[in-house]
Formats: C-alpha cells, structure tokens, sequence
C-alpha cells in the first residue's frame, strides 16, 4: 500500500543544512499498522510529513514514494487528498480556533464535491463516540480529548484508506488515552483502514501496530515485528537501550547507557 | 422575542446552528467588552454619532447651507446653541450635517483600506518567497509618503474635492494593515490547523479566506479603529488647507478653517467643531482599546 | 519513619476565586515527606502542581492557600514573614520544573545563574562561588564544566538543561527538592540519566523529594512512596514496591487503562469516573 524508498530529506541550504532524514525505506501493507519509533531529532515525524506531501515549501524531499502503486509527485493530487488523512498531535492546535466542529468536519467533505454534507457530519461525531450537541461548538469549548475525536472524525469524513497518525495521544492524559486507542483500533477494524503511527511511547506502539521501524539521527536503525519487540528480539544496541528506558527507571541499567554517535 | 428567552438562547449549552453558535460567541464578547466602562463611552460615542448622523434631517432646522448675514457670528445662546458662523448659519446644525461627512470619510477609507491590507499582508506572508518580497517593498513605498503631501499631490492631480481626499487618505493608511496582517499571517501559517486544512486538499485561495484572514481580523479591526482618529484629523487637515471637501460642504476641517480668523473674538466658529473633532476621535480610541483588551486580554494595560 | 519529617503537610487546600465562581484545586491534601522519594502523580487537573507550588508560597496571585499545618523542620510557612520565606526557598525548599528553556534565564550565562542561586543564600566571595559552581556542574555529570559555564541557556540540550537547573537548584544546600514534572519534555533515555543524577545527589545529602509527575510508571520505579491525586484530593497513598496491590479503584483504574509493552491487543480498560471520588476524601477507611 505504502513503498517508501531512499528518502532524503534535508532542511535549508548550504551550510545550514540539516539532513533530517537520511535514505530511509519501509513498506507499508494494506491493512497493517505500521510504527515509527524514535527520540526527538529521529526524523519520524518528518518522514510522515514527507509522505503527507506537507513539506514541499520548508525543505528538500528526495527518493521515491508510492501509494497504492501511484507514484507520488511533487504535488498531491486530489485523489491523493482523499484517500490519504492525518491527525496531529497538539488537539490544541490542530483545529481551527474560530471555526465550528461543523464547520471542521464539514470542509474535506465540500472540498471533494461529496453530497449529504450534514448527513455525513452528523455520521461522523456519532463514529468518533460525538453526540450531535458537539456540532456547533468551538474548539475551545471542548476537552482535549473531545478535540483530538474531533480530527479523528475529520479524518474519516472523506472515507480514506490511509491514516498517518502523528503522536496522536501523547498531549493527552493517560485515561483520555486508552479511549482514543480504543477507538482507532476500532475505526481500523470497521473501516479497513491502513495505519502509519508515528509515537516516542514503545508501548502505545506495541499495542496498536504489528510492524515498526527503529529510528534515530534520520535513519531506520531497524525494522521489526511487535513480536520481535516484545521478546526484545533485537540486534541493535541502540533499539535494546530504548526498550530497557521504556521500562521505567532502573539505576543500575542507566550506568550501562550508551551516547549514541550522531 | 421577549428579553428572557433572547438571553436563553444566547447563553444555551448546545448550540444548534452555525449562526446560533456565532451570536453566542458574539455575546460573550460584548459581556467581556461590557466590563470595560471606558470602552463602553467609546462605543456610546460613536453610536451617537451614526444615530446624530441617520437623524440629521429631523435634527436640524433646515440643510445648513443658505447664508443668513443678519445673523452672522452670534454667541451660543437659546437660538443657536453652539452660536452662527461667519454667514449666519447655525453652527450646531452644520455640525450635524458635518457628521455624516465624517462618517462618509471613515466608511469610505475603511472600505478601502481593509481589504486591500488584509490581501496584501496575507498573501505576503502566508506564500513568503520573492512574492513576500516584492509585496512588501510596495507596502514600503506607501508607508513612507507622508499623508499630507501625498494628498496635496494627489489633489493637484485630480482636483480639490472629498472624495480625493479620501482617496488620498486611503492610500496612505493601507501599508501598516498589510504589515499587521503578515505577521500574524506569519506566525500562523506553520500552525497544525493550517497543516490540516492542506492534508483536506484545501486550495491556497481557500486557506488564506476562511483559515489565515479571520484570524488577522481582530488585529486589523482593532489597528482601524485606533487609526480612525488619525484617519479624521487628516481629513479635517486637507479640509483645512482647502484640499478636501469645498464650502459651503459643512466639512469639520472646513469649519476650523474658514473660521480660524475669528477664534479671538468669536471663539465657537472654529472652536466648537474642533470639539466635535476630539470627541468623534475619542471615542474611536476608547472604542479601540476596548476592543483590543477584548480580543487579546493578554496585552493587558 | 523514626526521624522527624522534614515537611508536615496537612489539610492543605488551595482556592481561586473566578469571575465565573470558586475553584477548589486542592481539597485537604495531608502528608509527611522524610528523607525519601515521594512522588504525587495525577492527571490534568488533579491539583499535584498546585500542591507543590503552595508549599513554596509560589501559588498564582488570585489563589487562596490554607492549611491546618504546613511546616518545614518545625518552621510553620503559612505564617512566616517574607524573609523567613525567602531564606526558605531555595536554602531550604527548591523547586525544578518543567522546561529549562523557560525556567532559565535567556540572557544570562549559565554559570552566573548559579552563581546567583549560590550567592543569594550565602555570604561567600564570588572566587568561592565559581569554584562551586564548577564543582556543582561536575556533580550533575556534566563533562566540560568550564565551558558550560559560559555557555547561554539556549545554547545547551534539553538534558543537560534540566542537569544545570539540578546543580542550580542543589547549589544552596536544600533539605528538599520539589520537581514538578522535570522530565516530561525530554527523551526518555535522557530522562533516565537526568533522573540517575537526582537520585545520587539525593541519597549523598540525605534529602527529601517530592516528585509530581503524571507518568505513573516512571514514579512507581523511581520513587519511594506515591500519592495518588484526583480532583484536588489524595485518592490513595503506598509504596511504591506495593502498587500492583493498590486498592482505590482510581488507582486501578489507571494501572488497568496503560498500553503495555508486554499487553496483547485486547481493548484497554476505560478508566470509569465514580463521581462520588470527588466527594469523599479519598482514603480507603
């Protein structure tokens, strides 16, 4: 479904030049989960904003990308809009603040011509666990939480078989968390949708994926099963050191922690 | 509809429709005004003025025009309570028509000004590159004109008249609504919303209509009104120098002018407009800070 | 606990009065910290950084603070005077938050901003000040303490930030850190080490600390005894060795609703909200 190949992606010229992402490859099936685990500066939200086509103003994006076989241009098409969704991180920032939950919902369907606009929105809230009374509230009138339902429902308003998800629950407190998983694990199932999740928390990786790529300084260090992952099946020291930190604190295994090289 | 359900209705947990919601968040906004009581003489002000304005007619004896020299320059008194001018007409009265002059210069600017600023500002800075560039060098060249010179050029060229002047005016007050309007055009345009409504497929021209410019609203609104004092002073000044609006037009800037020669002994010929100057630009200032401490409460002050 | 406390918290509540009505963020919070690691963990809302910032009287203008008891080594710090206060933070209580970038002053070198911390609580010359702050800086693990010292906040790594705020913090000689989510903006490797630093510093100087996170996991591992918050209250207090076996269904709740590294698919418990928690106070009777 998804075939990234040999991405690059570098941020300003010259001798400003930042390689946030260093010829990266991965494969995506329909209908699978897939990881991207790292610490910040791994490149794993760039590589999602790559593949989202968000980047092409801010920075140099080479290598080849595809989507369901179509090879993906400087430009996204318009069928690439629809079929392609994301949702962010910051429930604070990803909605517009002067517009309406209709109003939020109701674009992507106006912008690809869909019919039945209000029937679909309504639709939508109830989908995301919503009643009809959130319509016509503002972003700031809802919780953190409602809000990050809010862009799931945008997500899903243009029926899309791709949805890269960008930390979607880490602002989110810990319960509010487990109902958002819940739910997207959920739409998956009911929708057939593919996942590409990009999250620094091994776990909510573990939980929702079945495969994942290992990243740090831009490059995959590995990729590998859930499965492998929970029976640290690793490799690579660097994927070892972040499995034993996502334990918890241990001062004996700290000792034992290694500077990675950028 | 009766008071009570109004205020039901505008205070409801759910909204039910887009416009419902929208009248709702006005109201909490005028509640959140309603707390600053300068802000509240401000709007008072200016209210009377539109409403002085629209009664003009019923107002006032007669249209202010016609010269009446048996009554030249008579003191404020129970006949004419702000006194007659050089040609006997009352004062008041001319005062009265003169504000619909005022508020024909400030509509007419705003209607200019703002959108053209809001366009050009945000188009600068939400495309950036050498668009930003070139955009910004004209916004540049118009802020360095002086107003004053600019109309006087501007009416040498076209002939002396309001509608000159105003367009004088206009020219001159656009650039710092552009530059407004960039830079929170700036600050916004790498904000997730903006991210979102690209993965949406929305285009350029949608993004910057419905998602970047309502946000640059409230600043520009505030920059006008804060600007209208400043936007009347300049037209009573080309009204002064004989630039704007011709006699017997009962122009405020006019008034001051044809009657500043009697300021020693007759004081309320150019005195008494002059008054009505202040107060119409102090009312637009209270109004804009008011307005500016409702919009962004941070700014305190 | 044989040892006098260091702090006897009791009945703490903290008020805001709003336009919109009265905010109760913390309802009777009670506790004693010793020489040990207490972590408080919450979610948003719950009251834990309103609890640590009444302690030091640092609660935002508005907030009403009242306690039966709040005293530090038998000094009561509701009723102190300003000086009394001020010689308390920092020589007695300090406080580490969240993000070095806006707790550390932008435009001045690091090594002064310690050297500040330093000089406030002690009459030192300014030689023996810089001789500590190098030697602070070389405590927090950081290799090149010369050039730290000399370097701008922004300029430094998250890690190493929260490192210097440590040493700045530490510097004074304090019998208690409080550390109101310290680690939350960095890595968790960097965290780890971060954490490892405290921890050493703490047992060497044989002090207390109060670690307010919301991370349960991380403060199960790392602290000694936890206190769980909710809706301004303490829902739960126990060791931290002993939270599997936690009572208040709060509590469970939380525990149940984490992903798990080691968790298979299944749907992850959905935390059910008993309103009557917000009445009650919270302990198990």
């Amino acid at each position: 479904m998804i075939e990234i190949e040999g991405l690059d992606v570098v941020f300003g010229r010259g001798k400003q030049a930042f390689h946030a992402v260093r010829d990266v490859s991965l494969s995506v099936t329909a209908g699978q989960s897939f990881g991207l685990v790292g610490e910040s500066g791994s490149g794993k939200t760039t590589v999602l904003r790559a593949l989202a086509g968000l980047l092409d103003k801010v920075a140099t994006v080479s290598g080849n990308m595809a989507v369901a076989g179509e090879t993906l241009q400087q430009q996204r098409s318009k069928s690439f809009r629809r079929r392609v969704q994301m949702v962010f991180q910051d429930p604070y920032g990803s909605l517009h603040p002067r517009h309406t939950v209709d109003t939020i919902l109701s674009e992507p369907a106006r912008v690809h011509g869909l019919d039945r606009i209000a029937e679909r929105v309504v639709d939508a809230l109830e989908e995301v666990g919503l009643n009809a009374s959130f319509r016509f509230r503002y972003p700031h009138q809802i919780s953190g939480g409602q809000r990050q339902r809010v862009s799931v429902a945008r997500a899903l308003i243009t029926d899309p078989d791709i949805v890269l998800l960008d930390e979607p629950t880490s602002a989110l407190d810990v319960s509010v968390q487990a109902e958002v998983l819940n739910l997207l694990m959920r739409l998956k199932r009911e929708h057939g949708l593919t996942y590409v999740l990009v999250s620094h928390n091994l776990a909510v990786v573990a939980h929702m994926c079945e495969t994942l790529a290992v990243m740090q300084n831009g490059a995959v260090v590995e990729t590998m099963s859930v499965q492998q992952l929970r029976e640290h099946d690793s490799a690579m020291p660097y994927t070892k050191q972040l499995l034993t930190a996502s334990r918890g604190y241990d001062r004996g295994a700290i000792d034992a922690f290694e500077e990675f090289a950028q | 509809m009766p008071t009570a359900t109004l205020r039901g209705w505008l205070l409801a947990e759910v909204p039910e429709s887009k416009s419902q919601a929208r009248c709702q968040r006005l109201f909490i906004g005028w509640l959140a005004f309603k707390r600053n009581p300068v802000a509240v003489i401000g709007l008072l002000i200016i209210t009377s003025l539109v409403v002085v304005a629209m009664l003009a007619p019923w107002l006032t004896a007669g249209d202010a025009l016609e010269p009446d020299l048996a009554n030249r320059l008579r003191p404020p008194g129970s006949e004419h309570w702000f006194g007659t001018d050089e040609l006997g007409r009352d004062i008041l009265d001319r005062i009265i028509w003169g504000s619909r002059i005022t508020l024909y210069i400030v509509g007419l600017v705003s209607i200019i000004v703002v959108p053209i600023g809001l366009l050009i500002g945000v188009v600068a800075g939400y495309i950036g590159g050498w668009v930003d560039t070139v955009l910004m060098r004209l916004t540049d060249i118009f802020l360095a004109f002086p107003r004053l010179i600019l109309a006087m050029a501007l009416v040498a060229a076209l002939g002396p008249g309001l509608e000159n002047a105003v367009l004088a005016i206009a020219l001159t007050t656009w650039s710092p609504f552009a530059r407004i309007a960039r830079a929170e055009a700036l600050t916004i345009r790498s904000s997730d919303f903006i991210l979102a409504a690209r993965m949406q497929g929305v285009s350029t021209a949608g993004i910057l209509a419905r998602h970047v410019a309502p946000l640059c609203m409230s600043s520009v609104i505030v920059r006008l009104t804060l600007d209208m004092a400043g936007i009347i002073l300049t037209a009573a000044g080309l009204g002064f120098l004989g630039l704007g609006a011709q006699p017997p037009t009962p122009e405020w800037g006019a008034m001051i002018s044809l009657g500043r020669q009697y300021l020693i002994d007759q004081w309320w010929v150019p005195t008494m407009p002059g008054i009505a100057i202040l107060v119409v630009s102090l009312g637009f200032n209270l109004l804009g800070d008011g307005l500016r401490d409702v919009f962004d409460p941070k700014s305190g002050g | 606990m044989t040892a006098e406390p260091l702090l006897r918290v009791e009945d703490l509540c903290v008020d805001y009065h709003t336009p919109t009505g009265l905010v109760q963020a913390v309802r009777g919070v009670s506790f004693e910290l010793g020489k040990e690691k207490l972590g408080i963990v919450g979610e948003s809302g719950s009251g834990k950084s309103q609890t640590g910032r009444a302690i030091l009287g640092l609660t935002a203008p508005g907030g009403e603070v009242r306690a039966s008891r709040l005293e530090f080594k038998g000094t009561d710090l509701l009723h102190a005077d300003a000086r009394t206060l001020r010689r308390i933070r920092g020589g007695g209580i300090s406080m580490i938050m969240q993000d070095p970038k806006y707790s550390l002053n932008p435009v001045m070198t690091v090594g002064k901003q310690i050297e500040e911390a330093f000089l406030v609580h002690s009459n030192d010359s300014k030689r023996e000040a810089y001789a500590r702050t190098l030697e602070m800086l070389r405590a927090v693990q950081i290799r090149e303490p010369e050039r730290v010292y000399r370097a701008y906040p922004h300029e430094v790594s998250g890690g190493m930030g929260q490192r210097i705020m440590i040493a700045m913090m530490m510097i004074p000689e304090p019998a208690i850190i409080i550390a109101d989510e310290p680690t939350s903006a960095l890595d968790v490797t960097v965290q780890l080490q971060v954490l490892a630093v405290l921890d050493d510093m703490i047992s060497e100087r044989g002090m207390g600390l109060i670690f307010i996170s919301h991370d349960l996991n991380l403060i199960a591992s790392f602290c000694d005894r936890i206190l769980i918050m909710y809706g301004g209250q303490v829902m739960e207090e126990c060791r931290a060795t002993e939270l599997a076996q936690a009572q208040h269904p709060y509590t469970r709740g939380l525990l149940d609703c984490l992903p798990q590294l080691d968790g298979g698919k299944r749907e992850l418990a959905v935390l059910q909200r008993d309103p009557a928690w917000l009445e009650s106070t919270g302990k198990p009777a």
